[in-house]
């Protein structure tokens, strides 16, 4: 009792004890807060990331590709079809995207993906990182006019992109118009006697299709006149940060929208490659807010990819394809479906990887970061529990009259430890009390704080435009909470361990001499 | 008082270290036979008492008397074991305890002995009250204590009452007087029913009258309740209330 008596007595009268709980309380405020953040960085990544590649990909091993994927399919069907939500083919191919922005080319290196358009939205959450309405319900690479002039992935309220308001039909309407005065200051320019004229008209970016199809042999004269105003070429969806940039006020603006004309150049099938090029219309933007997709993919039809790369056999129709990638039934082990795949498809000719796989680098990382700052934050508290031995240091040389007293008294060495032991852990315990309040509470207002912060500071702390996130993610998992407050009330109770076995040890009449 | 010593028989527990408290008639209460003890300044060995021998009768008032630095303190510590002897040993009621192990020597110290010091040693943190029920506080857990928190709080005040302090229960020592400080103290040693009281120099750091209330308290419970006391004092005048005076010249009794 007397044990108890005393602890609290020191609580509220050794005012110094406070600077130990403080320690406590912001080492465990901290790394509740930075837990979290990651945590929350962490989810949102593996999100977009198991949004974007699919739990299982099954690739060729080689550029060509594997033939006949419908065949494919049934096979891994019959090995792992228990498991198998849904499959789509996919082609990938390394291109170069060009585009013409204020009288200049832009070229971009890319990734340009043939997907179905029909099945493609069975294995990923593509459909849903586009920024047509209609798209996402129903992805089609046909132009359209109503994008979204809001990013519709936005838990708050954004600025609007107001470039975006004519994308669609009315941009290609009003490209169109404005070739056609380009074609007809050319002619006049031509008509006109040489010296009268020096404008020189740009490039022209609406230059009829050419017949690129070998196996269409269709006469050159029935070729319909391709009117760029009223029709599309083929379709193309490409990633959003290709196009858009930021001025310094932050307004975003746009090199191409919707409607306009981008050039693809890609490697044929077979070898030696060879480079064909052709004209797509960009029919949608794609952003995952995942800078390295955003900036890299293109979606086109696979059936188009396939007939421009060759990849389709003359005499049988059958394409052949990249990849083709699996959704699983919630629960799957994708692991175990991997390595049925892999025992069932030679190894030199085909690669299965989970989507964990494809990323693991990067998982690993962000992993190996979590740690490394877990362990740098610890030590705040280790260097709280260092205070803590220094103060009950001083607590047990200032009281070793009151020790020599209650061993005079009858106190055991033991009981005079666990006096101090019960104060380390009081100590321990209020710190990390209020410190797992104050990073909970922190937490949960993080994005008021960085609001506020910003606004002190005079620019924002958490730039959406950096990490592509309007606001911060946090997720607090309840075990890791009381890992940390353990952890706190362990280097408590430790630090206070060496003064209290001092205490015990204190001669009784030694201590009642003490001056 | 007799109501008092009434009530602490029948709340306060028995003491685990079972001293057989029959009456020993002519047998001593506490006998010390050749104690020597030396104390160690780095290299030297400064020999404090150097073969003390001294038997007090139950219900004995005992004063020991001598200069300073004679070895009156140390003998009351290893009287009550929180000291032991190098040489020599030490018996309370038949039963030798300077030999015993040390939690058997905490619990003689809690249970059968009481102690009052020079310098009052009151824990500062605690009320006067609090002070008194130190001991049994130490001598109960949590739930026996809390269970009978009541009966020991009316005992302690009724003890506190006794001495004259019913009006400082919440006071904390440094708000009272020397005086009222030692009578706090005698109070605390009274609360275990003790059957040996030590009392260190107890009137040495109060005036004439304080000191004499001191002596008149003890001297009553000596009368009253037949407590055994051993007093050390270096004041002749003080030493002349005990019943029998012991004088201890260079750690011989002389």
């Amino acid at each position: 009792m007397y044990k108890l008596v005393l602890c609290w007595r020191y609580l509220c009268t050794r005012y110094i004890a406070f600077a130990s709980i403080i320690s406590v309380m912001l080492g465990v405020a901290t790394m509740i807060i930075v837990n979290s953040v990651m945590a929350g960085f962490s989810n949102e990544m593996q999100g977009r990331i198991r949004g974007i590649i699919c739990d299982v990909v099954f690739e060729s091993g080689t550029l060509e590709g594997m033939r006949d994927p419908d065949s494919h399919m049934e096979q891994i069907k019959k090995i792992a079809g228990d498991e198998i939500d849904g499959m789509t083919p996919i082609c990938v191919v390394p291109a170069m995207l060009s585009y013409q922005w204020r009288g200049t080319w832009v070229t971009n290196q890319v990734q340009v993906i043939g997907i179905d358009e029909k099945t493609q939205g069975r294995v990923s959450d593509f459909a849903k990182y586009l920024q047509h309405p209609a798209n996402r319900q129903e992805m089609t690479f046909d132009l359209k006019d109503g994008y979204d002039i809001y990013d519709h992935l936005a838990e708050g309220p954004t600025r609007e992109r107001e470039e975006m308001r004519r994308a669609g039909w009315e941009n290609r309407r009003r490209m169109a118009q404005e070739l056609a005065l380009q074609v007809k200051a050319l002619k006049e320019a031509t008509a006109a006697p040489p010296g009268m004229s020096t404008t020189v008209p740009p490039p022209e970016p609406f230059a009829q299709r050419p017949p690129t199809d070998p196996f269409r042999r269709q006469p050159v004269e029935q070729v319909k006149q391709f009117d760029p105003a009223k029709e599309q070429n083929t379709g193309v969806v490409i990633g959003i940060a290709m196009s858009k940039f930021s001025k310094a006020d932050g307004e975003e603006h746009f090199r191409v929208l919707p409607g306009e004309d981008v050039q693809l150049t890609f490697p044929t099938a077979g070898a030696p490659p060879k480079a064909v090029s052709d004209k797509f219309t960009i029919v949608d933007f794609y952003e995952s807010k995942m800078l390295e997709y955003d900036s890299m993919f293109v979606f086109m039809p696979i059936k188009e990819l396939q007939r421009l790369r060759g990849m389709i056999d003359p005499s049988t129709g059958v394409g052949y394809v990249n990849a083709i990638e699996i959704k699983l039934r919630p629960g799957a082990d994708g692991n175990a479906v991997r390595d049925k795949l892999k025992a069932a498809f030679p190894a030199g000719f085909y690669r299965v990887e989970t989507w964990r796989d494809k990323q693991g680098a990067l998982l690993a990382a962000v992993q190996m970061e979590t740690t490394i700052l877990n362990i740098l934050l610890f030590f705040i508290i280790a260097v709280a529990g260092f205070g803590i031995l220094a103060i009950f240091y001083m607590i047990v040389v200032e009281k070793t009259r009151d020790i020599g007293i209650l061993k005079s008294l009858g106190a055991s060495g033991r009981g005079v430890m666990g006096i101090f032991l019960t104060y380390g852990l009081s100590l321990g315990l209020v710190g990390s009390g209020v410190g797992l309040v104050l990073g909970l509470t922190f937490v949960h207002y993080i994005n008021p704080i960085a609001d506020g912060l910003g606004w002190l500071m005079g620019r924002p702390l958490f730039n959406p435009e950096i990490y592509y996130l309007y606001r911060i993610p946090t997720i607090v998992f309840p075990e890791t909470a009381a890992w940390i407050v353990a952890g706190a009330l362990c280097i408590a109770m430790l630090a206070s361990v060496l003064p209290a076995f001092r205490a015990a040890r204190l001669h009784p009449v030694e201590a009642l001499r003490y001056e | 008082m007799s109501e008092v010593a009434t009530q602490l028989s029948s709340v306060v527990a028995p003491a685990t270290f079972v001293v057989p408290r029959h009456s020993v008639g002519e047998s001593p209460q506490l006998l010390a036979t050749k104690l020597k003890k030396n104390y160690r300044k780095g290299p030297v060995e400064v020999p404090v008492l150097r073969g003390v021998s001294l038997a007090v009768r139950q219900g004995e008032f005992l004063a020991v008397v001598g200069q300073s630095g004679c070895g009156k303190t140390t003998l009351l510590h290893l009287l009550g074991t929180l000291d032991v002897p190098d040489q020599g040993e030490i018996q309370f009621e038949g039963r030798r305890i300077d030999n015993i192990s040390s939690a058997a020597r905490d619990a003689l110290r809690n249970r059968c002995f009481g102690m009052i010091f020079q310098f009052y040693h009151l824990l500062p943190e605690m009320t006067t009250l609090e002070n008194v029920l130190a001991p049994l506080m130490i001598m109960h857990g949590v739930c026996s204590y809390w269970r009978q928190r009541r009966q020991f709080q009316s005992l302690a005040t009724e003890l506190l009452a006794m001495v004259g302090l019913e009006h400082r229960l919440k006071h904390r020592p440094r708000e009272l007087s020397g005086g009222e400080m030692q009578r706090a103290a005698i109070a605390r040693s009274l609360i275990a029913r003790p059957s040996l009281l030590l009392a260190d120099e107890p009137t040495g750091n109060l005036d004439q009258e304080s000191g004499r209330e001191i002596i008149k308290i003890l001297r009553g419970l000596n009368e009253q309740r037949r407590l055994t006391i051993v007093m050390v004092t270096h004041d002749p005048a003080i030493a002349a209330s005990a019943d029998r005076t012991v004088r201890l010249v260079d750690g011989r009794v002389a």
